[in-house]
């Protein structure tokens, strides 16, 4: 029997997996230690399980276990990374490259770092999505200090050509961050053969915990060393102060072997359910994938249905269907999807749009289920769309004068 | 962000979707909003001459759940009316009709806008002068 609601937005979170949470329990009460306390063996058995995780954590991404600071999770990781970097760096410049489509951690740190001096270049993309590599190096200035990069995107799961941004980076003597919290534990990461510096991730994607994540920094080749941005006890290296969430970093630790011992064979599982609901969506008529597809997450898939809006998309089965949509119809600017516009998708296609993030735990039938229920409202929707009836009777809706708001 | 249960029963059974011939006198069509702001309404009215009585009204929307209720709503509402009493809809009769949230007040006042548009296009056909309105200015 199918269990309703099927969960497909797990490119918000992923629901920690059981084994996860098995190995976390032990670590709230009868192992409560505080891994600093180095005189007794409260402190002990917790600094093992933090070492422990730590070395579980780093193999995922092919680090060293010492280059992993322990953070609350991603948008931390982003600030620590880049405001770090910013701060450590101030001698050798003040600008940093970056693209339009990164997630807002990364976008309103450099905002922010506008305000305090920094010169920030924000790269349009391509209408796939991706970067232009050439547009990239062009950007490099003498005082650039940092390329802050996004591994894979949240809402259309376009992967960057990570390799040839480090090979650039590392060409021009500046430092390459990455903000991988949507490809670590999903597809292969891999810091030395990728050239990266600094990467942010987090557990609760990749069915981990919420609340704890790690920021990588690389200690050899170059020796990369970010300003705290968090003062106290001189924990993580002098990096990242305060008390380590000991059952988090046990859980994370936990959720990273898992991905790494059963990626090859759920990306294999879930790229297949992803392709059936993508085949089964895109007979639809006037329905578009967005970004590349070729560059792509395995598990996620991001749609858009002309002339129906993703919200009231989503009304017609958001009980019984977990999914985001690029329409922001509730914020108070009414601003679609930023990352969907920077495509060069029009409003109202961006407006359109359902993102599909599947996982782990996602089965075929509510694959079957998902496709019926969405095309069911598509239609249903049609039905009642004005502009579905102007474009079957064929008239251009771009020459029509729109009252705008 | 949760719906009212009246915004859900106007969208899961909208009332008088459709389309009137507009080319006729008697039907008034108002088209409001932009497919860029993510709402559109098409609202149209058919006006019995001899008595200026609604006789008839149908929409159709693209737009969220509380855009396609209020104009659900909004097409309950003038039929029986006249030409003149339907010019008095209010925006926040729908809002208080549909327990819309801040955030969605802008869809009942797209609606107040389509109710008027239709009216205006109705007199435009039949040489009356169009009736100028003030600016909600809620977008």
């Amino acid at each position: 029997m199918l269990k309703l609601p099927v969960y497909l937005d797990n490119n918000a979170t992923t629901p920690m997996d059981p084994r996860v949470l098995e190995a976390m329990i032990p670590y709230f009460t009868e192992h409560f230690g505080n891994a600093a306390s180095r005189n007794h063996p409260f402190g002990w058995e917790a600094e093992s399980a933090v070492d422990y995780a730590r070395e579980q954590i780093a193999q995922l991404i092919g680090a060293d276990p010492k280059e992993i600071i322990f953070t609350s999770g991603a948008t931390e990781g982003d600030n620590l990374g880049i405001k770090g970097v910013f701060e450590m760096y101030a001698a050798k410049g003040n600008h940093i490259i970056t693209a339009t489509t990164e997630h807002k951690a990364v976008l309103d740190t450099c905002k922010h770092l506008e305000k305090l001096g920094a010169d920030v270049t924000y790269l349009e993309v391509k209408e796939d999505g991706l970067i232009d590599l050439a547009e990239l190096e062009a950007a490099i200035k003498p005082t650039t200090i940092l390329i802050s990069i996004m591994y894979a995107n949240n809402e259309i799961g376009v992967i960057q050509p990570v390799k040839e941004i480090s090979a650039i980076a590392k060409r021009h003597g500046v430092l390459f961050f990455t903000d991988a919290t949507q490809a670590v534990g999903k597809i292969p990461v891999d810091v030395i053969a990728d050239g990266i510096d600094l990467l942010t991730f987090t557990a609760h994607k990749m069915y981990g915990p919420k609340g704890i994540g790690a920021l990588y920094v690389r200690r050899k080749n170059p020796r990369v060393k970010v300003t705290a941005q968090m003062d106290g006890g001189g924990h993580e290296r002098g990096m990242r102060s305060g008390t380590l969430n000991v059952p988090g970093i046990v859980g994370f630790g936990k959720a990273c072997e898992l991905c790494r011992l059963d990626m090859a064979e759920d990306t294999k599982r879930i790229s297949a359910l992803r392709d059936k609901l993508e085949t089964a969506l895109l007979k639809v008529e006037e329905a578009y994938v967005n970004g590349n597809r070729e560059h792509r997450l395995p598990h996620v898939a991001n749609i858009s249905f002309k002339h129906v809006e993703g919200e009231g998309l989503l009304m017609g089965f958001n009980k019984n269907i977990a999914l985001s949509s690029g329409s922001a119809c509730t914020s108070a600017s009414l601003e679609p999807s930023y990352v969907l516009k920077a495509l060069g998708l029009g409003d109202d296609l961006a407006h359109s749009s359902l993102r599909f993030g599947l996982g782990r735990f996602t089965t075929e039938e509510q694959i079957d289920y998902t496709v019926e229920q969405i095309t069911n409202t598509v239609n249903k929707l049609r039905d009642m769309s004005p502009l579905w009836e102007m474009y079957k009777e064929g008239i251009d809706l771009n020459s029509i004068e729109w009252a705008h708001h | 962000m949760a719906y009212s249960e009246k915004v859900i029963d106007h969208y899961s059974n909208p009332k008088n979707v459709g389309t009137l011939d507009k080319s006729k006198k008697t039907v008034g069509t108002g088209l409001v909003g932009a497919p860029e702001c993510g709402d559109v309404m098409r609202l149209q009215i058919e006006v019995d001459d001899a008595t200026g009585m609604i006789t008839d009204a149908k929409f159709k929307t693209f737009g969220c759940g509380s855009a396609i209720a209020s104009s659900s709503l909004a097409t309950e509402w003038l039929k029986g009316k006249t030409v003149d009493q339907a010019v008095a809809i209010d925006n926040m009769d729908i809002v208080e009709e549909l327990n819309l949230p801040p955030v969605k007040i802008h869809c009942s006042v797209l609606a107040e806008d389509a109710i008027k548009a239709a009216i205006n296009d109705y007199r435009k056909k039949n040489g009356l002068e169009e009736l100028v309105f003030e600016e909600k200015g809620v977008h």
